[in-house]
């Protein structure tokens, strides 16, 4: 099996293939998550913030959810792709649904990060004369950061490996030697293209692990955060802190 | 106190869970049952499968309401795939019978097929079996693979056979079932027989939405369409002749395997390809795909009229 | 809605099935992540090969590994025991992180009080630190249970047939009331899986009501 891959990895003929896909598949998961990042970051931190519409984070991201991956996808594609012309009918129903798979993740995952910044911290920068909004950028969202990645790194996997799936619906990426392979049962494209997905997505996660370091205040990666916080999570058993230690997978 | 009261519940979970992990082994599951009286060999259940597209699960169903009518004790297992799928599921038993077309079939285990009529296919597919499959009598409905393009691409270039895409291929998308790419059957066979060379090859799906509605829009000029696809006639699309015989003759055709045949099978069986022809099977398919009725529906009543069920 | 009641047996038969194969890995899945979680907590250099290891089984797109298990494990085809052995890689892959950072978050007084009171290790596990940890195992296993119950429908384009299969039916004929029912039953099985979790972890854990309570 593992020479199988190697040797259908190594294949002259197939390298234009696997460059052109492996484009197609980071350019598909970037975008998505992208557009879905500027809806679910300010909308979490606003709601984090404010601490209005919590109850609204909980229902919408559970019920995102909760729909099934694939019928999603199929209902989309019958739906709007009639109205689509160009490659935008395969591009369009497949984007849409991944962004609906990347907010539930990060939307819980800034809110919780907003929400469960110290009293203490916001009250010490009120009491240094910050506004709202000074507040918001200059202590919640810095404290935030290490939830707002967590959230961030768990909705580029899904994307990644959810894409996948989309191939089904004529989207191009890695999802086609997937496809491409089980129609003509061509196992070692299908593995091979099994194991170029995991590999991309260990390095997007590895990327955004590195700019997660260099974007995040030292005061909040060292070794405040270890027992303290993580009795915090542990004591405020409701299902969105539980975002912060578990990733989904709808993959 | 609480701790152990704790203990215990989660000890009892505990043992639920095991409970009914080993439930899901032994049978008890409402999944094996079936499975396994479908899989025990000889005897025991037939294992009715079928392709991943409406006329296949329909030809299914067909045939599994003549082998119940028949007293045979039968399962379905619709949408497994495409033929590189079913055939491996038919050989390691854990589908019996699938509905197929000669052509494609002979062309699958033959790689030097080249027989194109109805007679010479079927004779050719038979010497081509592997020992442990047969197929039964043919049917005259035959349901063939087509180049369709719309009535106005055909206009504008001129199109009415497969032929004449040969000095405009290089304009063309053409779009079909992901398989086409490698089967002999499609992209390598039209560049080989036609000497075509198509702009691109867009996978999409073996004669369903995706196909139609691309090559609608524009998304592809030309599609891969089964000739009794009732989007045809629905859309106005024009299936391009094939002069060559590039597809060959397909005849429906039950494709078993050899331990489950017996009389009462192979007599249920040949008498309903006796009953089909191209006009039925293409107006039966449309019920299903346009009138949106449920296949089963559609082969019972096909089976009551024709006196099988 | 004429679909939907035109064809009760059929979602129900589908809803079952799905419920099978989504909720047995769970508990399967549950009861290998509890000893790996531990590990991974107990001894600290098996943390990140265990986290990382079984955090890349979730990168492996399900399609191909239903399709590609039936080679590794020498299953048939179509047995949904490759839907079963997948999908419990998947619970697992997500749960073994949440019992390690469960176990992990219990404070080290907790701890310190059981020894003082006598407790051995095995019993101070299974009788103070696990169930301290339910809440966190629980709500991983809540996630754990949606994405199951959305995974299973993939395996609806290999052929095994559970609520997936209303999808590829709808689609393959232009058809919407198969795919909003299927997709409508998905959310109801979401739903019931995690009302049974919320309910089971309530009765494990007396104690936090006793603290809303008071």
């Amino acid at each position: 099996m593992i020479n199988d891959i190697v040797s259908w990895l190594g294949e002259a003929a197939n390298r234009d293939d696997i460059i052109q896909r492996l484009g197609e598949h980071v350019g598909y998961a970037l975008l998505a998550t992208g557009i879905a990042a500027l809806i679910a970051i300010p909308a979490g931190m606003w709601i984090g913030h404010t601490g209005r519409g919590r109850f609204a984070v909980v229902n919408i991201s559970g019920f995102a959810r909760a729909i099934p991956t694939l019928g999603l996808l199929y209902f989309i594609v019958l739906w709007l792709g009639p109205n689509l012309s160009g490659d935008l009918a395969f591009l369009l129903p497949s984007l849409i649904v991944l962004i609906v798979l990347a907010i539930p993740p990060m939307l819980a995952g800034t809110y919780a990060g907003i929400d469960e910044v110290d009293p203490a911290a916001r009250d010490a920068a009120r009491g240094m004369g910050m506004r709202g909004s000074q507040v918001l950028f200059k202590v919640e969202i810095p404290c935030a950061l290490p939830l707002i990645f967590s959230g961030l790194r768990s909705a580029l996997l899904q994307v990644v490996a959810t894409a996948t799936i989309a191939a089904t619906a004529g989207l191009g990426g890695l999802g086609r030697f997937l496809i491409d392979g089980l129609s003509v049962r061509d196992y070692p494209q299908m593995a091979a293209g099994a194991v170029l997905v995991a590999a991309l997505a260990l390095a997007i996660d590895l990327v955004v692990a590195v700019i997660q370091r260099l974007v995040v205040s030292r005061g909040i990666t060292g070794r405040h955060r270890t027992r303290r916080d993580r009795a915090a999570v542990r004591s405020t058993d409701d299902s969105l802190s539980t975002t912060t230690v578990t990733v989904g997978t709808v993959n | 106190m609480k701790h152990s009261k704790a203990i215990l519940v989660s000890v009892s979970a505990l043992a639920l869970a095991g409970l009914t992990a080993c439930g899901s082994g032994g049978g008890g599951s409402p999944l094996d049952a079936p499975t396994k009286a479908g899989s025990a060999g000889s005897g025991g259940a037939v294992v009715v499968g079928s392709a991943n597209f409406p006329e296949s699960e329909l030809l299914m169903d067909i045939y599994a309401g003549a082998l119940k009518a028949k007293g045979v004790t039968v399962e379905t297992k619709p949408n497994i795939g495409s033929r590189e799928t079913y055939i491996p599921a038919l050989q390691d038993g854990s589908i019996d019978l699938v509905p197929e077309y000669t052509g494609v079939l002979d062309q699958y285990f033959n790689k030097a097929a080249k027989a194109s009529d109805s007679e010479a296919v079927y004779a050719e597919l038979k010497a081509a079996l592997p020992a442990t499959l047969t197929v039964l009598d043919k049917s005259a409905a035959e349901d063939k693979d087509a180049v369709v393009v719309t009535k106005e691409t055909a206009a504008k270039y001129s199109l009415s056979s497969i032929a004449d895409l040969a000095p405009v291929a290089k304009d063309i998308v053409l779009g079909g079932p992901p398989e086409w790419k490698t089967r002999e059957s499609g992209v390598p066979g039209l560049k080989k027989v036609y000497g075509l060379t198509f702009k691109e090859f867009k996978a999409l799906d073996a004669g369903g939405p995706l196909t139609v509605q691309a090559l609608k829009n524009g998304q592809v000029q030309a599609a891969n369409l089964f000739t009794t696809d009732p989007n045809i006639p629905a859309n106005g699309f024009v299936a391009l002749e094939d002069p060559k015989s590039f597809f060959a003759a397909q005849n429906v055709v039950p494709l078993i395997t050899k331990s489950k045949v017996n009389d009462t099978i192979s007599a249920a069986l040949n008498a309903v390809s006796a009953k089909l022809d191209t006009a039925t099977l293409a107006g039966l398919v449309k019920e299903v795909v346009i009138d949106k009725k449920d296949a089963e529906d559609v082969a019972d009543a096909f089976l009551k009229k024709a006196s099988l069920g | 809605m004429d679909w939907f009641t035109s064809h009760l047996d059929d979602v129900w038969e589908l809803l079952v099935t799905h419920a099978y194969l989504a909720g047995v890995p769970l508990l399967i899945g549950l009861l290998i992540a509890l000893p790996l979680g531990w590990l991974a907590r107990r001894f600290s250099w098996a943390y990140p090969p265990l986290i990382v290891g079984t955090g890349l089984l979730y990168t492996l797109p399900s399609l191909a590994v239903f399709i590609l298990l039936p080679g590794i494990l020498g299953t048939r085809i179509l047995d949904p025991v490759n839907v079963l052995v997948a999908m419990t890689v998947y619970t697992v892959a997500l749960l073994v992180r949440t019992v390690a950072d469960g176990l992990g978050a219990i404070p080290d007084d907790v701890r310190l009080a059981a020894n003082a009171m006598g407790y051995r290790p095995i019993r101070r596990l299974l009788g103070v630190e696990l169930p301290l940890a339910v809440p966190v195992i629980s709500a991983g296993l809540r996630v754990a249970a949606v994405s199951n119950v959305s995974i299973v429908s993939v395996a609806a384009i290999i052929g095994v047939a559970q609520l997936g299969s209303l999808f590829t039916d709808g689609f393959n004929r232009d058809f919407f009331p198969p795919i909003i029912t299927g997709i409508v039953a998905c959310g109801v099985l979401s739903l019931v899986f995690d009302i049974v979790i919320v309910v089971v972890t309530r009765l494990l854990t007396p104690w936090t009501r006793a603290r809303t309570a008071s």
